[in-house]
């Protein structure tokens, strides 16, 4: 119970931590793989959807908890990679329509099977991961891509090592409800986007 | 999947609230933060006694309306906002935000025990108006995210207090309490909508 306490705590912390959105890239001075590490935690565009896809794969059970663990750093690693390659510079709002689906799958609790689950993974790190690598390109570059993946490996393990160790119906509620939180910032920030976009 | 670690976790905490970005800019405009979001659904009472009133009710009514309808409320309340924050009209706003204080007051006061969804469908339909007025009002700003993030957890909060106060339904002079409370909304609520037609 108690460490359940301490994961919901942190993961509270992580999320409410983060007080101001910048445009700029976090420069920690402690090198390229932390200022990755910096911006991906003092980034909430990024840090939620990662965490909405641990809460579902919690949700789902142990194995596609695994399958997250490992195939959204990867992806999101890959597609960084493939970012800073390119040069791209992509336009699409990719935050509001990710907390939106994230958030829906997880308030709904949508019984996806395994494979899904980690197709969505791959999914969200290579799109997030192409868009992190347009950002950091011009700063830590590879390096802070790698720090982006630890990070996310850690926030991953966290969160859905905590919904999997839930037993009490009461606590696959509260999480239900996070997602749609979740959800409801997404539908507010698709708002926002298409009022600035006017 | 094994249990997080307490260690791992408090690391991740001080980690997270550790950091805090350095602003070569100083925010304008009242939408700039996750703390302007937060403020923003408890400035007007009439907001505030309604989601109180849904969690109160869904205290009263128990599994599964009192996950049910905090679910609903703040997806169907950020759907009305997008409307609002897109520009589409919608008539009497004021009038059905005063109504919903009238009748959530009433059914808790009358402890009222309709099917979960006809519930859900009150409280959806209240919620459009809420959000499509908050949405509406929301002033431009920097960070549409931190402030949506915080005006969601606001709302949340407030059918969580909702809830938790409602939690003395389960001793004779807590239902009491809260039907007395119920009637206090009702009036509270004809004061706004005496004002909204006045």
């Amino acid at each position: 119970m108690r460490t359940r306490v301490l994961c919901g705590l942190a993961l509270a912390g992580a999320l409410l931590g983060p007080l101001h959105a910048e445009a700029h890239l976090v420069t920690t001075g402690l090198g390229p793989v932390y200022d990755g590490i910096g911006h991906f935690f003092l980034t909430p565009e990024d840090l939620v959807p990662a965490v909405a896809l641990a809460l579902y794969a919690g949700l789902r059970g142990a194995r596609p908890g695994r399958f997250a663990l490992f195939i959204l750093p990867a992806a999101w690693l890959l597609g960084g990679l493939a970012s800073v390659a390119a040069g791209a510079e992509p336009r699409f709002p990719l935050a509001p329509v990710s907390f939106l689906a994230l958030g829906v799958l997880v308030a709904a609790n949508l019984k996806l099977p395994d494979a899904a689950v980690a197709a969505l993974a791959a999914a969200l790190g290579l799109a997030h991961g192409f868009w992190n690598g347009a950002a950091l390109a011009a700063g830590p570059g590879g390096l802070g891509l790698v720090g982006i993946a630890f990070a996310l490996f850690a926030v991953v393990a966290l969160a859905s090592a905590l919904v999997v160790s839930l037993r009490k119906p009461w606590t696959h509620v509260a999480v239900r409800v996070t997602g749609s939180w979740i959800a409801a910032v997404g539908l507010l920030l698709l708002g926002w986007t298409l009022r600035t976009a006017h | 999947m094994r249990r997080a670690k307490p260690e791992a976790v408090l690391a991740l905490l001080v980690l997270a609230l550790a950091m805090s970005p350095a602003h070569a800019h100083v925010e304008r405009g009242d939408a700039a933060g996750f703390l302007a979001g937060l403020a923003h659904p408890i400035s007007g009472w009439d907001h505030v006694l309604a989601m109180v009133s849904v969690g109160l009710w869904g205290a009263q009514l128990g599994a599964p309306a009192v996950w049910l309808l905090p679910v609903t409320f703040p997806m169907v309340m950020a759907f009305g906002g997008f409307l609002g924050l897109v520009g589409v009209p919608l008539p009497g706003v004021e009038t059905a935000i005063a109504l919903s204080a009238v009748l959530l007051g009433l059914v808790v006061a009358r402890e009222a025990r309709p099917p979960v969804w006809i519930a859900a469908a009150l409280v959806g339909f209240f919620a459009i108006f809420h959000g499509h007025a908050h949405g509406t009002e929301l002033p431009a700003g920097q960070s549409g995210l931190l402030y949506s993030l915080g005006f969601v957890a606001a709302t949340g909060c407030l059918h969580l207090c909702g809830i938790a106060i409602g939690l003395v339904h389960r001793w004779r002079w807590g239902r009491i309490t809260l039907r007395v409370a119920g009637i206090l909304v009702t009036i509270a609520g004809f004061g706004f909508l005496w004002k909204a037609i006045r």
